[in-house]
């Protein structure tokens, strides 16, 4: 009978290979072996540097030229004011909410880049994804693309309607996981403006190069959704992209965007 | 007008315009009370809180509604509830003397069984305002709360464990995969738990068919649980299929379980439902809740009332069902509400108390996030503490690393730690099983499975897993 069944090395390794869960790691008294520990540290430290390495803004400003920027920061003044208090990553800053007053105008959109929680993310593949977006937009007009720092997504609706944009497009990084630290997450709201809740917004996440969405595929999602905002005249939960499923979006975790 | 709450307290006067300023106030710093607008001025001003909470009568909290009761249909359910004979040994004392009450060695698990229906949520999060870490431990050690379904939980010298075998794609094999590798780790008495990655009728099926088919083909004295939507597991259980345990997320306030798309007639619906099936063998608690610090100010349905007080409520919801399974996602929510391993220690250790001491049969899920100032270390403390203090079940991921839901929680080698730590077994049923499946060492401890001696995995092999 047994001689038609796999050895349990070869059982163990089918298995391992139906699921990226850290499963059959071995023990050595209790614990885990030191190799997966050293692995499961690596992976959280990875994490934790895309949470808190420094943003710099100025090399992303660089990257995207010649397209025109605006740096401008919300009322959290660092990273720890920005995890603890979300409400002032909502807000700008003083002096940022002047400068975007001098850059009002009509326009069909603004994008606006956050570093949300994956600084790391942002500057490895915010340039490419506005890029792809920009590839896109088919005439429609653009403010100047808007760098904001200590972001969370709701500020991009402050961003929004002090630029006078018909709809603001949020690019911001993605809470980071252990196999994926350097996701982003695109939040597109039309008719931006203070106050407007997360359930009038669309959302495409999980954009990233480990089996995320690629850009060019996330821009053409957009882009739909876009032309169906601008065309009825809403976003949010009414306005559904049935053109092709989207990758499946963990619903649990309280990102706390708004 | 000096106001009803005030206090003189080195040489300085102290006023609190309301309860809910005096609860918040006294409450050990976090991140939410913070963001919510509601926490001490000054690290002086907390300790004067907790001076005025410790003179007012318990009394009080039954004269003083923090959420209104006629807006609010789970003040209602706690008011109409409350036991007032079960309360007439307490009625008399103030919240300081309920805290030096619990401590008393004389006060048993008797006495602590006898008082819980008398008290309401609000008296139990006051009372823990008063307590640092290790009252909160030695007390909580000191209740038990037995549940039953097809094993027995919650028995001194008892650890169960929920084997949280989540795949990010809900693939059955994956899922197969995570859950034998908990089985041959012990892991799996309180719950066989999937948090399915897409929340629909026809997934949950698919899982809880698959659950009950390996739970069946082993006979393992366990329940599984898909944690859909409670309206999802009504439909599930209205199309015949085998639901153990309905699971649902409950907060503190009607507004906030409106959030989550419930009120108590669909959860007294699902009750019902699910205790029509008879499933159990030896016992019939059937529901499983989850819950958390910070639930009703994201959903901005706190009323004002500071998160721990509302978490609180939160069991007093949980408690009008008979759970089997109750646990907080303590970690989950994140940084803006708990902010780093010490207050995510101090919350798990306060909801597990609070919990316990209203009778429900209280687990955690030790976790944290990666924007969390908190590591695997914060956790080996936490479920340390957690289990000197007698909590019902802890949840196991494998390798700590939840796949699909991107957290960490406990892992199969933490619980085995535990056991080796603190001599805590498995639920009795489910020892049996693990014993007679070859997987328990004559020490009791589980054994390890070296690769050429798996009588398990043999026995395993060959099935729908090894295909």
């Amino acid at each position: 009978m047994s001689d038609d069944l796999p050895t349990p090395a070869a059982l163990w390794d089918r298995l391992r290979a139906a699921t990226p869960a850290r499963i059959a790691l071995g023990r050595v008294g209790h614990a885990p072996p030191l190799g997966a520990v050293l692995a499961f540290q690596l992976d959280h430290a990875r994490a934790r540097d895309a949470v808190h390495a420094p943003f710099d803004a100025a090399a992303l400003a660089a990257e995207l030229a010649p397209l025109p920027t605006i740096t401008v920061a919300s009322a959290a003044g660092d990273r720890a004011t920005y995890l603890r208090r979300p409400d002032l990553g909502r807000r700008l800053a003083t002096e940022s909410a002047e400068r975007l007053a001098g850059a009002k105008a009509v326009h069909d959109v603004a994008i606006v880049i956050g570093e949300g929680l994956s600084a790391t993310g942002v500057q490895a593949g915010a340039a490419a994804l506005v890029r792809a977006l920009v590839a896109e937009l088919n005439g429609l007009s653009l403010a100047p693309v808007v760098i904001a720092t200590g972001a969370r997504v709701a500020l991009g609706d402050a961003i929004g309607e002090a630029l006078g944009a018909r709809v603001v497009i949020m690019v911001i990084g993605e809470r980071p996981g252990l196999s994926v630290a350097d996701s982003l997450g695109i939040y597109m709201t039309y008719a931006p403006r203070v106050g407007r809740a997360d359930s009038e917004r669309n959302c495409i996440s999980n954009i990233h190069g480990r089996g995320g969405l690629t850009p060019v595929r996330a821009a053409a999602t957009l882009a739909r959704l876009l032309r169906e905002a601008l065309r009825r005249g809403l976003s949010g939960v009414e306005l559904k992209d049935d053109a092709e499923a989207l990758p499946i979006q963990p619903t649990l975790i309280p990102e706390t965007p708004a | 007008m000096g106001g009803a709450y005030h206090c003189d307290f080195g040489g300085e006067r102290h006023r609190f315009g309301s309860l809910a300023h005096v609860m918040a106030c006294a409450t050990p710093t976090r991140s939410g009370d913070a963001l919510a607008g509601l926490a001490a001025d000054s690290a002086a001003q907390r300790v004067a809180a907790r001076a005025v909470l410790a003179d007012l009568p318990l009394r009080h909290f039954l004269d003083v509604a923090l959420v209104p009761y006629e807006s609010d249909e789970v003040t209602r359910l706690i008011i109409d509830s409350h036991d007032a004979i079960a309360f007439a040994p307490l009625s008399a004392m103030t919240v300081g003397d309920l805290r030096d009450w619990l401590l008393r060695p004389e006060t048993d698990s008797v006495a602590l069984a006898q008082v819980a229906p008398g008290l309401i949520p609000e008296m139990v999060a006051a009372v823990s305002k008063l307590m640092r870490n290790q009252d909160l431990i030695i007390v909580a050690q000191k209740v038990r709360v037995v549940t039953a379904f097809r094993n027995t939980i919650g028995l001194a010298g008892r650890l169960s464990t929920r084997l949280q075998p989540n795949h990010p794609a809900d693939d059955p094999r994956g899922i197969a995969a995570a859950v034998l590798d908990g089985l041959i780790h012990g892991v799996g008495d309180a719950v066989i738990g999937i948090n399915p990655a897409t929340d629909s009728v026809p997934g949950a099926l698919r899982l809880i068919a698959m659950l009950d088919d390996l739970r069946e083909r082993y006979a393992i004295p366990t329940q599984t649980c898909v944690l859909t939507h409670v309206t999802n597991s009504l439909e599930i259980i209205a199309r015949g299929a085998p639901v153990d345990l309905v699971f649902q997320s409950i907060a503190g306030s009607e507004a906030a379980n409106r959030g989550f798309g419930i009120d108590l007639a669909v959860l007294r619906a699902a009750h019902d439902a699910a205790l029509s099936l008879g499933r159990g063998t030896v016992g019939q608690n059937v529901m499983y809740f989850e819950t958390g610090q910070g639930a009703a100010l994201s959903a901005d349905a706190h009323h004002g009332i500071d998160q721990q007080t509302m978490e609180a409520r939160a069991y007093g919801v949980a408690r009008a069902f008979d759970p089997l399974l109750v646990n907080t996602v303590v970690g989950f929510i994140g940084p803006e509400y708990l902010y780093d391993g010490k207050e995510i220690i101090r919350a798990a250790l306060e909801d597990h108390f609070c919990g316990k001491l209203l009778g429900l049969p209280m687990g955690c899920d030790a976790c944290y996030t990666n924007h969390a100032e908190a590591d695997q270390d914060d956790m080996d403390t936490l479920m340390t503490l957690l289990t000197v203090a007698g909590c019902s079940f802890l949840i196991c991921v494998p390798g700590n690393d939840d796949v699909m839901l991107s957290y960490q929680s406990l892992s199969y080698h933490d619980a085995l730690a535990l056991r080796a730590m603190l001599g805590v077994r498995a639920a009795p049923e489910f020892e049996g099983w693990l014993d007679a499946m070859g997987l328990i060492a004559p020490d009791g401890s589980i054994r390890a499975l070296a690769d050429g001696a798996a009588g398990l995995v043999h026995r395993l092999n060959g099935t729908g897993i090894a295909a």
